[in-house]
């Protein structure tokens, strides 16, 4: 087994030096995420203007992967519609599984070697089931 | 000194001889589960084979054998924690379940509005949620026992809080993350002094050392056959005698009744009437097995064995830098907490595994112990018989491995 297939240098840069990391001072939205089974959490503030998101800052403490998936998924995301963001958070979960080419992820590729290791896949969705929480108004807000 | 004929019985357990990534398995996740040792498969096995029945029920000569199979494996079970009757074992699917019983078919029984149930901020979920959840059914009030800056119970911090309304002091024997051995025959005298009953969580303990329940001063004892060389899904809660005829059934249905008409039942006597159901009987007939080859080995060895590992492992990596290890120094059980500076424990545990190390990552379905650690989770090595001081030095330099990956 190579450890490199799934610590990519990606992965490990955006662990190291996170983007977007800390709090917005009026978010539109703000969600919090637990992963129940390893303790790891995970809070997602996300600032809508005219329907795109204009800003997002993640917090929390997790493993390397779930610290980094935020933060790659906040450059993601930042200045698309909420409709593109939702799609991105949409896109990589299915990505992950195998199921979907992926489209407009661009670091967040880089995760893929996760696929490989299913007890660790919940730890590089939590920051996208936050956000999905976030900005899927059919989904009940916590 | 190890104790080298022990570690030797390696070969006992099939499983610790396939390699993990290529590696030679290095299994420190005892706590966890123990793996098993080819007699208590071949005990399983024989059962099926040769004489899988109900049991209680029937009378043919299966019937018979299979019956007879599952009374001496409560015997057996019975004589290892020192019970004064077999019928004082009852068996469960785990500690878990044990404890739920308790707190279901005792505690909900004789609580009322005021009365405390005592417990410690290191317990395992198991030994929490269910005096939480009865607490709130009976309006009793739940107290802890504050931990000393190493996470021990003193006896003045004991005597600080079981008093005049403790009415059941619930706590484990050994902790499964910070290796602490509580004081428990010391603290059920001051329990049984104020009029309160003992349950103890013996899922740490009763695999690693002797036990004897009189000795221990408990009136429930809680603990898994998994976690000492026996199958999953079979476990024991032995009580008092008089506390278990005095406790409800929480399990309604077959065989734990005596006579039912068609608005009412009685119950079977202890221990039927809290094993509804047809219960795990080739679990317990494995779990028998491995009681026997425990004993055969010896449980003070095993003691020495599992401690000496414990403090060794202790002091190796509390003496490396960018490795913090929880728990007390001494007497520290065969289980160590531990984090690697700026590493989460998640990473750690794979870089382990990429070393064919198996440990544990989380919190160790301990939260509040977490929140008293001031930690998200930690890693955690266990030891049990088979391991070595190999097992340490692999150890040592899997965390050295894991501090160079992620700090290039």
């Amino acid at each position: 087994m190579n450890l490199d297939d799934m610590y990519r240098e990606t992965i490990l840069d955006h662990n190291q030096n996170p983007r977007n990391r800390g709090h917005l001072e009026n978010p539109t939205k703000s969600v919090g995420l637990l992963n129940p089974t390893c303790g790891d959490e995970i809070a997602l503030d996300v600032q809508l203007d005219a329907g795109k998101v204009s800003d997002i800052r993640f917090s929390g403490q997790g493993c390397s992967i779930s610290m980094a998936s935020a933060s790659m998924l906040t450059e993601a995301v930042k200045g698309k519609s909420a409709e593109e963001a939702l799609a991105i958070a949409r896109n990589f979960k299915s990505f992950l599984t195998g199921t979907t080419e992926p489209e407009n992820l661009g670091d967040l590729e880089a995760l893929h070697g996760v696929s490989q290791f299913p007890s660790r896949v919940k730890c590089a969705t939590l920051a996208h089931n936050a956000l999905e929480k976030a900005l899927d108004d059919n989904q009940p807000q916590t | 000194m190890m104790d080298v004929a022990l570690v030797d019985l390696k070969k006992d357990f099939p499983i610790l001889a396939r390699p993990i990534h290529g590696h030679r398995l290095v299994y420190l996740d005892s706590a966890a589960t123990t793996q098993k040792p080819q007699v208590v498969i071949d005990a399983e096995v024989d059962f099926y084979s040769q004489h899988n029945a109900n049991v209680l029920r029937s009378v043919h000569t299966l019937a018979e054998e299979a019956t007879t199979l599952f009374q001496n494996a409560r015997q057996t079970v019975a004589r290892f924690v020192g019970a004064s009757r077999p019928e004082e074992i009852v068996f469960t699917r785990g500690t878990t379940e044990s404890l739920n019983l308790v707190a279901r078919g005792f505690a909900d029984k004789f609580l009322k509005p005021g009365d405390e149930i005592v417990v410690s901020p290191m317990e395992h979920h198991s030994n929490l949620i269910p005096w939480q959840q009865a607490a709130r059914r009976t309006g009793a009030n739940l107290r802890f026992i504050e931990l000393d800056p190493v996470g021990q119970i003193t006896l003045e911090a004991a005597r600080a809080v079981i008093g005049d309304k403790t009415r059941i002091v619930a706590l484990s024997h050994v902790s499964n993350v910070l290796g602490t051995v509580n004081p428990i025959p010391e603290i059920a005298e001051m329990a049984h002094a104020a009029g309160a009953i003992v349950v103890v969580d013996g899922a740490q303990s009763v695999p690693h050392q002797p036990i004897n329940v009189a000795q221990l001063g408990a009136d429930f004892l809680a603990f898994s056959g998994h976690k000492m060389c026996g199958p999953t899904g079979i476990g024991v809660l032995w009580g008092r005698y008089p506390l278990l005829e005095e406790s409800d059934p929480v399990m309604y249905g077959g065989e734990m009744i005596s006579f039912v008409d068609r608005e009412t039942a009685t119950w079977a006597d202890v221990p039927e009437k809290f094993e509804g159901g047809t219960p795990n009987i080739a679990g317990a007939v494995g779990l028998a097995a491995a009681v026997r080859y425990l004993d055969d080995v010896g449980m003070e060895r095993i003691h020495r064995h599992t401690t000496n590992l414990g403090e060794q492992a202790f002091d190796r990596l509390h003496a490396m830098s960018g490795v913090s290890v929880y728990g007390p120094q001494r007497p520290h059980s065969g289980v160590l907490a531990f984090n690697v500076d700026q590493v989460h424990p998640h990473d750690v545990a794979q870089v382990f595994d990429s070393l064919g190390v198996a440990i544990r990552a989380g919190h160790h379905c301990a939260q509040p112990l977490m929140q008293w650690l001031g930690v998200g989770s930690t890693a955690r090595a266990s030891f049990y018989l088979y391991n070595s001081d190999q097992d340490i030095d692999v150890l040592v330099h899997a965390i050295e491995e894991t501090k160079r990956y992620f700090r290039r």
